[in-house]
């Protein structure tokens, strides 16, 4: 039995660590609320693991050019953000090299979780942009994206193979 | 110096009869399009006491006059952080303090009821 225990406990953190070391980090702390209130404002708060950690930089590093608007912020409120993207970001691969500045809609993992959506339910008015994660995932705004939460908007029913893009 | 003069101008918010000639030069700048393409109404919608919709991401904006919701202009830090936003995207430059008390006083003007 003192052996015994020692081995249950390695056999339970095994089956425990993997999973979320395979998901990016051990812990992740929910966002500030600044991060909700001032970049909320606009947008769904995005998940700070959606894009890495330079892809952020560059971002907070310009708001006030951030895809065609001026979101500036007070240095001090923008520092407090920036230190909580970085310590959740994805660790996928920059696109920080890339022309354009980096999306989230551009990322890989986005690409290959909606790659089974229409395009039509992507222009649709209720969509309007692919950002607009809110107008399918009904628990965005409290960061939650299960698909057991998403609904998509009109009378659009999930997608056949002939609606494939 | 800034937020000193939006904090003076807030004032004709509760005032009894606003300068007519104000509120006709807040409800014009609310309307008029600028180089950007955009006006206040693009996101804020043509009748402000309406709720909006952000033109690039669409979300969701609650609406802009203080008739229909009390929370507007109540916060002199965040009008100012708008304000300066928004007149950049909008206007292409910062909003005078003219143009901020003008557009206030219209803002604040509107009854609660919808236009006809």
């Amino acid at each position: 039995m003192s052996r015994a225990a020692p081995v249950c406990l390695i056999l339970l953190c095994s089956a425990v660590a993997p999973r979320a070391l395979a998901d990016g980090r051990a812990t992740r702390t929910p966002p500030p609320a600044a991060y909700v209130e001032e970049c909320g404002a606009c947008h769904v708060p995005y998940p700070a693991r959606g894009l890495a950690a330079a892809d952020w930089a560059q971002l907070m590093g310009r708001l006030e050019r951030h895809f065609g608007s001026d979101a500036s912020l007070e240095p001090a409120l923008a520092a407090q953000i920036t230190a909580w993207l970085q310590a959740n970001a994805g660790r996928g691969p920059a696109q920080a090299a890339a022309a354009e500045p980096p999306r989230l809609t551009r990322a890989a993992w986005f690409l290959r979780e909606h790659d089974e959506l229409p395009q039509r339910l992507r222009v649709a008015a209720e969509v309007k942009s692919a950002a607009n994660c809110g107008a399918c995932h009904r628990g965005a705004t409290e960061g939650r994206y299960s698909e057991h939460e998403v609904r998509l908007p009109g009378a659009a029913t999930l997608p056949s193979d002939g609606d494939r893009p | 110096m800034k937020a000193l003069l939006l904090l003076l101008s807030l004032p004709t918010l509760a005032a009894a009869a606003p300068d007519p000639a104000a509120l006709a030069r807040g409800e014009a700048l609310f309307h008029r399009p600028f180089d950007s393409g955009w006006s206040c109404a693009t996101c804020h919608t043509a009748d402000p006491r309406q709720p909006g919709r952000h033109t690039v991401t669409g979300r969701a904006l609650l609406p802009l006059a203080p008739a229909v919701n009390p929370a507007r202009f109540s916060d002199a830090a965040k009008v100012d952080k708008w304000f300066r936003r928004n007149c950049r995207d909008v206007l292409g430059r910062e909003c005078s303090a003219q143009e901020k008390a003008d557009l206030t006083a219209w803002l604040g003007s509107l009854p609660a009821e919808t236009l006809p």
